[in-house]
């Protein structure tokens, strides 16, 4: 059970849970008001979803051997773009409008979806500098189409995609729970799954097999961008409001570590879509735990650069031989340690 | 014929001179050493931090976390000051913790084989971290040094004038050139890019090299730190957000492979000088926002990869 891919996420997972209910024994307690479930575990999913969303995605790029640094950018543009739409319609409140502003917004996240992903694929640049181009220029279009503000948009459709609820849920989370199940299916009922993870462990003999990798190296950045599209629409919504400075500020290091603690591997090949979402709900807990102790929340940073070192390192191999080997060389019988020093 | 590996650095020092034509062509009072010595003015933390960074990235590896060692020296240094420790021991102690991060960091690329990304990423949230651990408010310096450093000028021919963070930049480009070119760590360097395998195998001293690349970077880093404290004259977990994408913007636009093996601190110096010309011809037309630098340096970023994998011949393209 311990070699399995999930037990160490998990295990984390479980052990900050169990942190958090030891520190303050309400943790758990949901209860009901005004018809709407609240606690801190709603919270945890509400707030990770956006978290989540974009991990999901960066976890087929990373499958692939790739990186997306623009998500964060990404997640800036949609909701500037969603926002501005709805701040000039005429009445703010109609659906049609809403819809609208949603279908477009979403399109221009895979549009920049695409050309990151024509960079990678058609014109063979490293993931990470093609990603790059659009995190720099990328802040500087959303400012653009924000026009150097922060739009404020007062639509209750909009409000309700991000702070809306269903079921006595928070929306957010049906959203979460269509996108995984979406991509669950698409990759582990298909060959698609097949394909990406025979495409991040050798592109050159994947293409040789008949797999046309460019294919889907582009869809998966799409896809990437698509997440970080409806992530973005989902925080700007929740607060009714684009910021192209601070909109998604971070998001591409929050679900690059997600997606690394989830066991997926940063070399590409082999992914996980469960570990990735267990990675995303360890982070949110983690802030959730930060925030509730009452350490300064600008300690976060540091924990996050352990977190991400610790499990850097445990999923190193050298450094597994080399605890491995001080491990078995402190268990040598007494004998042996008598004998040596005699 | 000019040889192939120096068209990037010629494409780059044109497009400066031709930006900075354009500009003077279009306005008032651009055509003049003063505005040429305020570019090293305004950059010359940039310049340092540069510098590092080539040496990073014609390793093959890559350094995230320089925008927040300089966040974090500035903050230690305001920090100390504040408490009445004088500027000769602030100053060689922020250095020297500059370049333990670096090493540390190049230890564990180097011995854990780990991704310099990762490593440097978790290095950019650790010193980022570290700064608000020190305070989360803006610390102000009033050290009669600091301020002297800040407010001195020195005067060249025709009544111009530079500051003394330029000195030191240019200082320290210079070493930079010497040690690429004339040492044998800065060979080492450029044939770990080329391929870390054959260098392995040529016996060439790999470890110490990686890891003192990272260490130059680190301590370059904090050297810019320093000059930016001259600058800002005070220590803010905020200060240089985004550092590490200029810094890099500007290796890369300076003709510097990403792949590695390839570039010249040369390249680097005029990167940073087109990064900043593009801000000065943005704050002379006025009417245009400041945004438009990050899609000006997004397109430029572009328009050199694309430049780099034609000169690499494209058999690589197919790679993916």
């Amino acid at each position: 059970m311990v070699k399995h891919h999930l037990f160490w996420p998990t295990v984390v997972l479980a052990a900050l849970l169990l942190f958090n209910f030891v520190y303050s024994p309400d943790f758990f307690s949901i209860i009901v008001r005004n018809g709407n479930l609240y606690g801190s575990l709603i919270d945890i999913l509400n707030f990770g979803s956006p978290l989540i969303i974009i991990a999901l995605g960066m976890t087929l790029v990373i499958a692939l051997g790739g990186i997306d640094l623009s998500v964060g950018s990404v997640v800036a543009i949609t909701g500037a773009i969603a926002c501005l739409m709805i701040r000039n319609g005429s009445d703010q409140g109609a659906w049609s409008l809403v819809l609208m502003a949603i279908g477009l917004s979403i399109a221009a996240a895979i549009l920049l979806g695409l050309w990151n992903g024509l960079l990678v694929s058609v014109v063979g640049m490293q993931p990470i500098i093609a990603t790059l181009i659009l995190m720099v220029a990328g802040r500087g279009i959303a400012q653009l189409v924000a026009d150097g503000q922060i739009i404020t948009v007062s639509s209750k459709p909009y409000n309700y995609l991000g702070a809306g609820s269903l079921a006595m849920l928070p929306f957010s989370i049906f959203i979460v729970a269509a996108v995984f199940l979406i991509v669950s299916l698409l990759t582990r009922r298909t060959a698609l799954g097949l394909y990406m993870e025979s495409i991040g462990c050798k592109p050159t003999a994947s293409r040789l097999a008949g797999i046309r990798s460019r294919a889907v190296i582009l869809l998966a950045y799409m896809f990437c961008g698509l997440c970080a599209g409806i992530a973005g629409l989902i925080l700007s919504s929740n607060v009714s409001s684009a910021d192209g400075n601070n909109a998604g500020l971070w998001y591409e290091l929050d679900a690059i570590l997600a997606v690394v603690i989830g066991g997926t591997s940063l070399n590409g090949g082999r992914f996980s879509l469960t570990g990735t979402l267990i990675g995303a709900l360890i982070i949110q807990t983690l802030t959730t735990t930060i925030y509730m102790i009452g350490v300064p929340p600008e300690i976060t940073l540091v924990v996050k650069a352990i977190v991400v070192l610790v499990v850097c390192l445990i999923q190193s191999a050298s450094f597994r031989q080399a605890i491995a080997a001080r491990w078995r060389t402190r268990h040598y019988p007494a004998e042996q340690e008598v004998k040596t020093h005699a | 014929m000019l040889n192939r590996r120096f068209i990037p650095i010629v494409v780059t020092v044109s497009l400066f001179l031709l930006m900075f034509a354009v500009g003077s062509f279009r306005y008032t009072g651009f055509f003049s050493l003063q505005v040429f010595n305020n570019l090293l003015i305004d950059n010359a933390f940039l310049l340092i931090v540069a510098v590092g960074m080539t040496f990073v990235i014609v390793s093959g590896g890559i350094d995230l976390s320089v925008g927040s060692v300089i966040a974090l020296t500035t903050m230690v240094s305001a920090s100390l000051l504040q408490q009445g420790w004088p500027p000769y021991v602030v100053i060689p102690l922020v250095l020297l913790i500059g370049a333990v991060f670096g090493w540390g960091m190049g230890a564990i690329i180097y011995y854990f084989k780990i991704q310099p990304f990762i490593v440097t990423l978790a290095g950019m949230f650790l010193a980022r971290g570290l700064c608000y651990v020190i305070s989360i408010n803006t610390i102000i310096i009033d050290d009669a040094f600091y301020t002297k450093m800040a407010q001195t000028k020195v005067n060249l021919p025709g009544g111009t004038f530079i500051s003394i963070s330029v000195i030191i930049a240019l200082a320290v480009v210079a070493a930079g050139m010497y040690i690429a070119h004339y040492t044998s760590f800065g060979r080492n360097t450029y044939a770990l890019g080329g391929s870390e395998q054959s260098a392995l195998l040529m016996g060439l001293a790999v470890k110490s090299t990686k890891i003192n690349i990272y260490m130059f970077s680190g301590l370059c880093s904090s050297l810019a730190g320093v000059v930016f404290t001259f600058y800002m004259l005070s220590g803010y977990g905020l200060h240089a957000i985004g550092m590490e994408l200029d810094a890099i913007a500007a290796v890369v636009i300076g003709g510097t492979l990403l792949t590695g093996g390839v570039g010249y601190i040369a390249g680097t110096f005029f990167g940073v000088l087109i990064q900043g010309v593009i801000q000065t011809i943005i704050s002379f037309e006025g009417t245009l926002s400041s945004w438009w630098t990050k899609i000006v340096i997004g397109m430029l970023l572009f328009m050199f990869i694309i430049l780099q994998r034609l000169l690499s011949g494209s058999r690589s393209a197919l790679r993916s």
